[in-house]
């Protein structure tokens, strides 16, 4: 069931090698869902919760928005897609197999001794991983930095961060937000996971970081909310996003913490627990 | 190699810093340079004026600029990114090990204002702690210059040198112990002055005062040898061990606190591999407060004289037969 995909001539990549139609979309954000579960469940600890959150986001970003060849992960020409919430690492490394990046098979071996697939991503580990990361609140940063790179290369590069809203209550986030608008990166987009959910509980009852679009906003950013489970409503805020210039775009994107398991949804329980055996074939059902 | 009889001349190692990153930045098109909000006295500003769209003020934002730093590395940019020390190191760390240290990116930190010297700005802008944690960082080159001949020199191998590096400059003029032509090596001491009785290890502006106790030492009949450390790490643990055993004494002196500095990463090394006495000339258990770097100096005890003094315990120490 390994994944191999035509290996596409750069000179003529110019979109995204899958570009999946809404239907197809849809279908592999549940194939991702379901790596997740038995990703987690065999390694016996992970954080299925925001995985599941941000599995939509994730493949309308791979299979429908970015310019990527996973037979030449480090491609200067590519769009750049940086998982700043590092414990979301399941998901990100669901999408890179079914991209192609490796074999489906390795998934299995998440966060097990000798393994390409640790428990938080690391760059220099796994093919396709932009940045190291799981000490949150430092991805934007990097993303930044990567697209200062891109411009001052005259590439055509997008650079992609995804946040989680917990991380929005990190300094160094709203660091990174100042110098993104003081740099006027029209090539960055960042989607804040917004599942309002953190590992003590809600974030409104933690750290509440509303209003949210309107900080972003004061922070020099066009700023979009949106569906994140709603593929039509996510591609139309990526889209839009490439058309605005002279400002970086974050997309506040409407998620629910486990989205796609009734009993994981809005279950802080499962922020940072892997499903039982049990647990995740009951799972698994649900995302037949 | 050193200019024993020349006439002392004093040169702030930041000053050499700045102008060689400009002439870097006219050699390779991918050196970017970063800074927060400090450029007139990091001199980086030397190169913002020369190369504006390489140059990226960050404001006051010292953990975000190790982000972008990071960033920029990963798209195949060599790039410097200065502050004062204190921040570069304390502000700063998670960053270091999750950005620079952990994912080993090509970026070097090149630090100002560093230790006591600093003066008059006092004990929050005095980093005496820097070099414990940038050597608590896998990966990470640590290099502290003698004087601004070898800053030159070890900004320019930093540049052509992979990975992340920590470069540890100072906000004073201070005296230049090399000649112009002096070859650096990375990792490898430099034996300044050769000697019998014991030996003197320093590293940055200690090595000009170790040159000084060691002659002053001649005219007590001390035979001292001289070896300049400039790379922390990776360490040269030969250069240490041969000094131990062919002199039997070890004195270390440096500008920073006792745990995590230059004697922390030798003494292991003697203990395991030539156990001599030792001692060390370097902060003790406290911050500093405000003052002249020459006062400090001297109220700190990291004065030539102190360490001639150790050298004489340290020797007799030695004449003293274990048992």
């Amino acid at each position: 069931m390994t994944n191999r995909i035509e290996s596409p001539s750069q000179d003529t990549l110019s979109a995204n090698i899958f570009s999946l139609a809404l239907p197809e979309l849809a279908a592999m954000a549940k194939k991702l869902r379901r790596h997740i579960i038995t990703m987690t469940a065999t390694a016996g600890s992970g954080h299925p919760g925001g995985s599941l959150s941000a599995a939509d986001i994730i493949t309308a970003l791979y299979f429908k928005i970015m310019r990527y060849d996973p037979h030449n992960p480090r491609w200067d020409d590519r769009d750049r897609f940086i998982l700043s919430k590092g414990h979301a690492a399941p998901v990100l490394y669901a999408a890179l197999a079914e991209s192609g990046y490796f074999p489906v098979e390795e998934l299995n071996t998440l966060r097990k001794a000798g393994s390409r697939l640790q428990g938080h991503a690391d760059r220099n580990l796994t093919p396709g991983v932009e940045m190291s990361s799981g000490s949150l609140g430092q991805g934007l940063s990097f993303a930044t930095g990567t697209a200062l790179a891109v411009r001052l290369d005259h590439r055509d590069s997008r650079i992609y961060v995804l946040l989680s809203d917990g991380e929005c209550e990190e300094g160094q986030t709203w660091e990174a937000a100042l110098s993104a608008g003081q740099f006027k990166l029209d090539n960055l987009t960042a989607v804040v996971d917004r599942n309002q959910q953190q590992l003590d509980g809600w974030t409104r009852d933690i750290m509440d970081t509303e209003p949210l679009a309107g900080k972003w906003r004061a922070f020099g950013w066009n700023t979009i909310e949106t569906d994140g489970h709603n593929f039509k409503k996510i591609l139309a805020a990526f889209e839009k996003a490439k058309t605005v210039k002279g400002k970086p775009t974050v997309i506040i994107a409407h998620t629910i913490k486990g989205k796609g398991v009734s009993f994981m949804e809005n279950n802080p329980d499962f922020h940072g627990k892997a499903p039982t055996a049990e647990e995740a074939e009951r799972a698994l059902k649900e995302l037949e | 190699m050193a200019a024993p009889n020349s006439p002392v001349t004093e040169v702030a190692t930041r000053e050499a810093y700045g102008r060689t990153l400009v002439e870097l930045g006219k050699q390779n098109k991918d050196i970017v340079v970063l800074d927060a909000d400090l450029s007139r006295s990091t001199m980086t500003y030397l190169f913002a004026r020369e190369f504006p769209e390489r140059f990226f003020d960050c404001g006051l934002e010292e953990q975000n600029m190790i982000g972008i730093a990071a960033g920029l590395a990963a798209a195949g940019k060599t790039v410097f990114a200065s502050t004062f020390a204190v921040f570069a190191a304390c502000r700063c760390f998670d960053q270091l090990r999750m950005c620079l240290s952990q994912p080993k990116l090509n970026v070097k930190m090149v630090a100002t204002h560093s230790g006591i010297t600093v003066g008059e700005d006092g004990t929050s802008h005095q980093a005496i702690e820097d070099l414990a944690l940038y050597c608590a960082l896998p990966g990470f080159t640590v290099v502290v210059p003698a004087d601004a001949i070898e800053a030159v020199e070890a900004v320019k191998t930093a540049a052509a040198t992979p990975g992340p590096f920590y470069i540890r400059l100072s906000r004073p003029k201070t005296p230049l112990v090399y000649s112009e032509g002096y070859r650096f090596t990375l990792g490898k001491a430099v034996t300044l002055k050769q000697g019998r009785d014991a030996t003197v290890i320093a590293t940055g502006i200690m090595v000009a005062k170790a040159l000084e106790a060691a002659k002053r030492l001649t005219g007590e009949g001390i035979d001292c040898r001289v070896i300049n450390i400039h790379t922390l790490n990776p360490l040269d643990e030969e250069a240490i061990v041969k000094a131990a055993s062919e002199t039997g004494v070890i004195v270390v002196a440096e500008e920073h606190l006792a745990q995590g500095g230059l004697g922390s990463r030798v003494a292991p090394v003697v203990a395991r591999e030539k156990p001599v006495p030792m001692r060390f000339i370097n902060l003790k258990d406290h911050y500093a407060l405000s003052g002249s770097s020459s006062e400090l100096l001297q109220k700190h005890g990291l004065t030539a004289e102190e360490i001639a003094r150790a050298v004489k315990e340290a020797i007799q120490a030695k004449a003293i037969p274990r048992g």
